[in-house]
């Protein structure tokens, strides 16, 4: 679907994409996270030709972005960029038919988009009378415009209430059903981590890790958390068997006992508590957010 | 692979139709139209007050003193309407969404220069066209065309002007730039050039220039909407200075439309070539 190789962009002295290879599926739904700067934006831009790649072809549905035969492809893709501007004179329904007729699409279905994102209500208000989340709903419902099976979202969240956040990913869980491919970027990773097939981590615009959210947490071999519940406030025999390697950082508070533990001695820690359960009221095994796997890449590209 | 096999007239309209729309709504036709307008009628009824006379005293003097302050006023309008056609979608942060959509660049481009071209002509025909109602309504028929030529000739001047900001907007990087430039452009057509190219005649006695000299007014728009009026049925010639001396030969309306519509291509050919890069 998407396809990326050996793609590389510098603007002056700095290389902002520097040498990508990445490959999105159809379907899929394709999370890039990186720090402010990483090359997310260029990567987007150089996706949708906005830009031309200095090195490297990208390609969507096997036509070349910018090419001479993109426009059929602009016509099957949706895209919400960061902090969307949209144009403050025209109402919320005008918003929506102009690029509609951008993109050749019946402007009949502008209405039902504006219910959608559940905006009817502020259809004829003119966008500056809009609220950040207002304006940031007005921008998906363009994207979905022609009913595209490729979205582009860029921080599609940004301003959104919690309400507004859940009806965003309860769209696009739908739209994905239907076969949407879908690539977003989003700083908000506990968002994104339950939600993502795969995902790309980037750094100093190069790709420093992609797989799933799985893959990732078993590539960095970061530790579990564990969190032992004990029936009494008498947690100590259960903190003494855990002080010894190869568990670490063992803490306790009040009935709660919590440690770390290498992702391959999982089962070690089990048969250490293995003796003490009948001081233990409940135990949670916690995996690595995707915020500590991020972090985890980075500090080893630091 | 031809370029104009690219541009495709429903994304051109699409932008035509709203940067035309969004100039009615916020009321920018109507304000130019009544300056327009109430600078026509003010010109008309009050031009010769100083000789001690108001009223209209004939379509060469409306004519002559329409000219000299249509050369200042509009060419002004024209680049405040375009001097952020595009630099304005890039600062505001639109560009990249618009071009996200199936519109390329030179569509963009005409679209834009369209839907101003036409609020600017819709104000410049109401503005003048009222006025013209008013003044020469019982006057004969060659007055009319006369004052219709002057229309269409300022109609010409106006696209000329915001050609040359659409292409001020393509070549800087920020609103301001653009406005500095768009400034730029009016001081040197409007009020400088005629003045060095009279100042180069007299410092070379006429003798390097002088041939020269049709080619050279050519190279103002300004000059070009001067001649455009002053070569009509009457002896509006002998009203003006250094445009007086043009070749009648080359004084052909349609010959200098064609000029004037160069001076629109050329400008817009460069925008387009600059917002490509």
């Amino acid at each position: 679907m998407i396809e990326l190789k050996g793609v590389a962009k510098s603007f002056g002295s700095l290389r902002a994409v520097d040498g990508i290879d990445l490959n999105v599926h159809r379907g899929e739904l394709f999370g890039l996270i990186g720090r402010n700067g990483a090359g997310k934006s260029t990567l987007f831009q150089l996706m949708l030709g906005l830009i031309a790649a200095d090195a490297g072809q990208v390609s969507i549905n096997g036509e070349r972005a910018g090419g001479p035969r993109f426009r059929a492809v602009k016509r099957r893709l949706g895209y919400l960029p960061e902090n969307v501007v949209l144009y403050d004179n025209l109402t919320g329904i005008e918003t929506l038919r102009f690029f509609a007729r951008l993109k050749g699409v019946d402007t009949a279905e502008c209405a039902p988009l504006l219910e959608q994102v559940g905006l009817t209500h502020a259809a004829a208000r003119k966008v500056r009378e809009y609220s950040k989340g207002m304006k940031q709903r007005l921008g998906f419902a363009q994207a979905l415009l022609g009913d595209p099976p490729l979205l582009f979202l860029d921080e599609p969240t940004n301003g959104l209430d919690p309400e507004g956040i859940r009806e965003f990913y309860r769209t696009l869980r739908a739209r994905q059903e239907d076969g949407t491919t879908i690539v977003i970027t989003s700083h908000i990773l506990a968002e994104i981590q339950q939600r993502v097939d795969r995902l790309a981590i980037l750094h100093s615009g190069r790709i420093r890790a992609m797989g799933s959210v799985q893959t990732l947490r078993a590539q960095t071999d970061l530790p579990l958390w564990f969190e032992v519940v004990a029936h009494s406030s008498d947690t100590d025999p259960i903190a003494s068997a855990l002080r010894r390697a190869p568990f670490d950082k063992v803490t306790t508070n009040d009935r709660r006992v919590a440690f770390q533990c290498p992702r391959n001695a999982k089962m070690a820690a089990i048969a250490a508590l293995a003796p003490l359960t009948d001081r233990i009221a409940d135990l949670q095994i916690q995996e690595p957010s995707l915020e500590d796997v991020f972090l985890g890449w980075m500090g080893a590209s630091a | 692979m031809n370029p104009l096999n690219c541009v495709h007239m429903t994304q051109i309209r699409a932008i035509a139709g709203k940067e035309f729309r969004d100039r009615i709504r916020n009321r920018w036709v109507l304000a130019v139209s009544i300056v327009f307008a109430a600078f026509a009628l003010a010109t008309t009824y009050f031009g010769a007050a100083a000789q001690g006379s108001v009223g209209f005293q004939g379509i060469e003097p409306l004519i002559a003193s329409l000219v000299s302050l249509t050369i200042y006023l509009l060419p002004l309008i024209a680049l405040i309407l375009g001097f952020d056609a595009l630099v304005g979608e890039r600062e505001r942060g639109t560009l990249n969404l618009l071009l996200a959509y199936p519109i390329s660049r030179a569509e963009l481009l005409i679209g834009k220069y369209l839907g101003l071209a036409g609020a600017l002509t819709c104000a410049t025909l109401a503005g003048f066209g009222l006025a013209g109602i008013a003044i020469v309504a019982r006057a004969p028929a060659a007055d009319w065309y006369q004052y219709a030529g002057f229309v269409v000739s300022a109609v010409l001047l106006g696209w000329v002007f915001l050609s040359l900001a659409v292409s001020a907007s393509a070549f800087c990087a920020s609103r301001t730039s653009a406005s500095g430039i768009a400034i730029a452009l009016w001081f040197f057509f409007v009020l400088v050039y005629d003045l060095l190219l009279l100042g180069a005649l007299v410092l070379t006695g006429g003798a390097v220039l002088g041939p020269l000299f049709p080619l050279l007014l050519m190279l103002n728009p300004a000059d070009i909407f001067r001649i455009l009026n002053i070569f009509g049925p009457g002896d509006l010639h002998t009203m003006f200075g250094l445009v007086s001396v043009f070749p009648a030969a080359l004084a052909q309306p349609v010959f200098l439309g064609l000029v004037m519509l160069a001076w629109i291509a050329a400008p817009l050919g460069l925008a387009a070539w600059r917002f490509n890069r």
